[in-house]
């Protein structure tokens, strides 16, 4: 068989195993990502079956994949949303940012893993799933909920905290010096800042200037300018990621609609890709030796998510069980959590058990995170009644 | 009474009046243009007793329904000196034979002697509506007539 031949014949039975699992996993009315991690798992190194020959088309293919999640990222917000979000909610951002950030880091640091694990596992860690928090929430019926504005704002300033995380990311990855860092950082907050003021004043326009009515026309142009901007952005060291996820913001009002609407399956196809490529690049055998510290660090961070969520909602005036229930919806990691190791990995900068963690620790929080956002009300439900029947502690003078 | 928009950023917008009882009721509309009728739960007002999705004719109907009655009062109201002339509403169902009809159709002036002197659709209301008007699902008819009259309509309405 010539080369050709066996890697179409790979990529297809990859593509068709990921359809497959996508339906099993949409009957559990559960995110995907937890599954095409463990396809990847069970085919690449050291798995099951073996895969040669689509490295390369595999890297290209995961990479568009992450350039199109952050621009749909990007889509899904307004210039205004963020601004409004930041300006309501920096202080809850920014407990979630210290409460969630750290229990990764401090990990990272006590194995050993040095600065740059540090700032890995602590993005890992941090950055809730806004796609399966914001799916959940719809299932259950929570989107009239008193909470629900709380969740989606602190996703919203985690997904803005990403436009500024990867940027230094990227650049201690590459292992610049502190001043060439510094300056990658700096530019990016210039490159951030200059964007959305464009995309607050300029907004309707640069949607004209992409926007098409006919389907074709207007993904190329979608498409083009994507990865354009991606490649200036990386090129600048700001990441590719970052400059599709401020072309998404750029995008606004009726033409983000059609964009997203028109991308959504090419994400799903390339993104799908980038998540078995993190499955395949990370030996199944590594898993068990950190499987228990991931599941301490998925307890531990559950814990400070839920913390964060039952502040934030409580700031609001929401009750204790609305409360609980922003809390549980923040728990779900995944996307961006394997984004980020991707990033690290891909770098070869950091420790090679770290990919082994980061994917045991989104599997467990995947799958975990919608279970507990379900099922927070009825296991609490004697302790709030306890809590509600005490007498209200007595007002601060 | 207050509208309350909350904006959920990525999602949509949350509109919705809180209640003399203090439960909130509302709308939550979301970026595809799906809707969801939203009921706040009694002992917690935080969450959502139902979450109920419905397209926009749905939506439509359920408007009408709640509107027309407070038009029926205003007219009613105004009739009061008027001895045996009374005001109804009557809704377009899925068995009413005439769904995508127009009102000319049903000729209720000429077989009953009631007038038909608004239509609601949705939150709008078709004051005065022509006999060329096409009549949907879900539309409320608000008709001025004598009781007999009224009673009659009913019939044709409902079956033809």
């Amino acid at each position: 068989m010539d080369g050709m031949s066996l890697v179409l014949i790979e990529l297809g039975v990859i593509f068709l195993g990921l359809g497959l699992l996508g339906r099993l996993a949409a009957r559990f009315g559960m995110s995907p990502v937890p599954l095409y991690l463990l396809g990847g798992l069970l085919f690449g190194n050291g798995g099951a079956i073996p895969l040669v020959g689509i490295e390369e088309f595999g890297v290209i293919t995961s990479e568009i994949g992450v350039i199109l999640l952050l621009l749909m990222l990007g889509l899904e917000y307004s210039a205004r949303e963020l601004v409004t979000g930041l300006k309501r909610s920096w202080l809850a951002g920014l407990m979630d940012l210290v409460l969630n950030f750290t229990p990764g880091a401090a990990l990272a640091i006590i194995l050993g893993w040095g600065f740059t694990g540090a700032l890995v596992m602590g993005g890992v860690t941090y950055i809730s799933s806004s796609g399966i928090v914001a799916k959940v929430l719809s299932d259950l019926g929570r989107l009239g909920n008193r909470e629900t504005p709380v969740v989606l704002s602190v996703l919203v300033l985690e997904d803005l905290v990403m436009a500024v995380y990867l940027p230094i990311l990227t650049a201690t990855l590459a292992g610049l010096s502190f001043f060439g860092g510094l300056r990658a950082v700096g530019i990016a907050l210039l490159v951030i800042t200059l964007v959305l003021l464009v995309a607050l004043r300029f907004g309707p326009q640069i949607s004209r200037l992409i926007h098409s009515n006919d389907r074709e026309n207007f993904l190329l142009k979608l498409i083009g300018a994507a990865l354009f901007v991606a490649g200036v952005a990386s090129a600048l060291q700001v990441s590719a990621a970052v400059g599709a996820f401020l072309l998404g913001i750029a995008i606004s009002g009726s033409t983000a609609h059609s964009a997203a609407k028109v991308l959504e399956p090419l994400r799903d196809l390339f993104a799908a890709m980038f998540f078995v490529l993190f499955g395949l690049n990370t030996d199944p055998r590594t898993i068990p030796p950190v499987l228990l510290l991931a599941v301490l660090l998925a307890i531990v961070t559950s814990l400070t998510k839920v913390a964060t969520g039952v502040w934030a909602a409580k700031r609001v005036g929401i009750g204790l069980p609305g409360q609980l229930r922003a809390g549980a919806a923040l728990i779900a990691r995944g996307e961006f959590s394997i984004v980020i190791a991707g990033l690290a990995v891909a770098s070869g900068a950091v420790n090679e058990k770290l990919a082994a963690l980061a994917t045991a620790y989104v599997l467990l929080l995947a799958v975990f995170g919608p279970i507990a956002t379900r099922f927070v009300e009825p296991l609490t439900r004697p302790w709030v009644a306890r809590q509600q029947r005490k007498p209200a502690p007595p007002v601060m003078p | 009474m207050n509208f309350e928009d909350t904006p959920l950023p990525g999602i949509g917008v949350r509109r919705e009046i809180t209640l003399a009882t203090g439960r909130r009721v509302g709308v939550v509309m979301l970026r595809d243009g799906d809707m969801e009728l939203i009921i706040s739960r009694r002992e917690d007002p935080d969450a959502c007793a139902a979450a109920i999705p419905l397209n926009s004719e749905e939506a439509a109907a359920l408007g009408a329904m709640l509107g027309a009655p407070q038009l029926v009062a205003h007219l009613t109201d105004q009739h009061s000196e008027l001895p045996g002339v009374n005001t109804q509403q009557f809704v377009i169902s899925a068995d009413s034979p005439y769904v995508e009809q127009t009102l000319g159709d049903t000729k209720l002036r000429t077989r009953t002697g009631v007038s038909v002197v608004a239509i609601a659709r949705g939150g709008r209301v078709v004051p005065s509506p022509k006999p060329d008007f096409e009549l949907g699902l879900g539309d409320v008819l608000i008709i001025v007539g004598t009781t007999s009259g009224l009673e009659n309509a009913a019939h044709i309405i409902h079956d033809g």
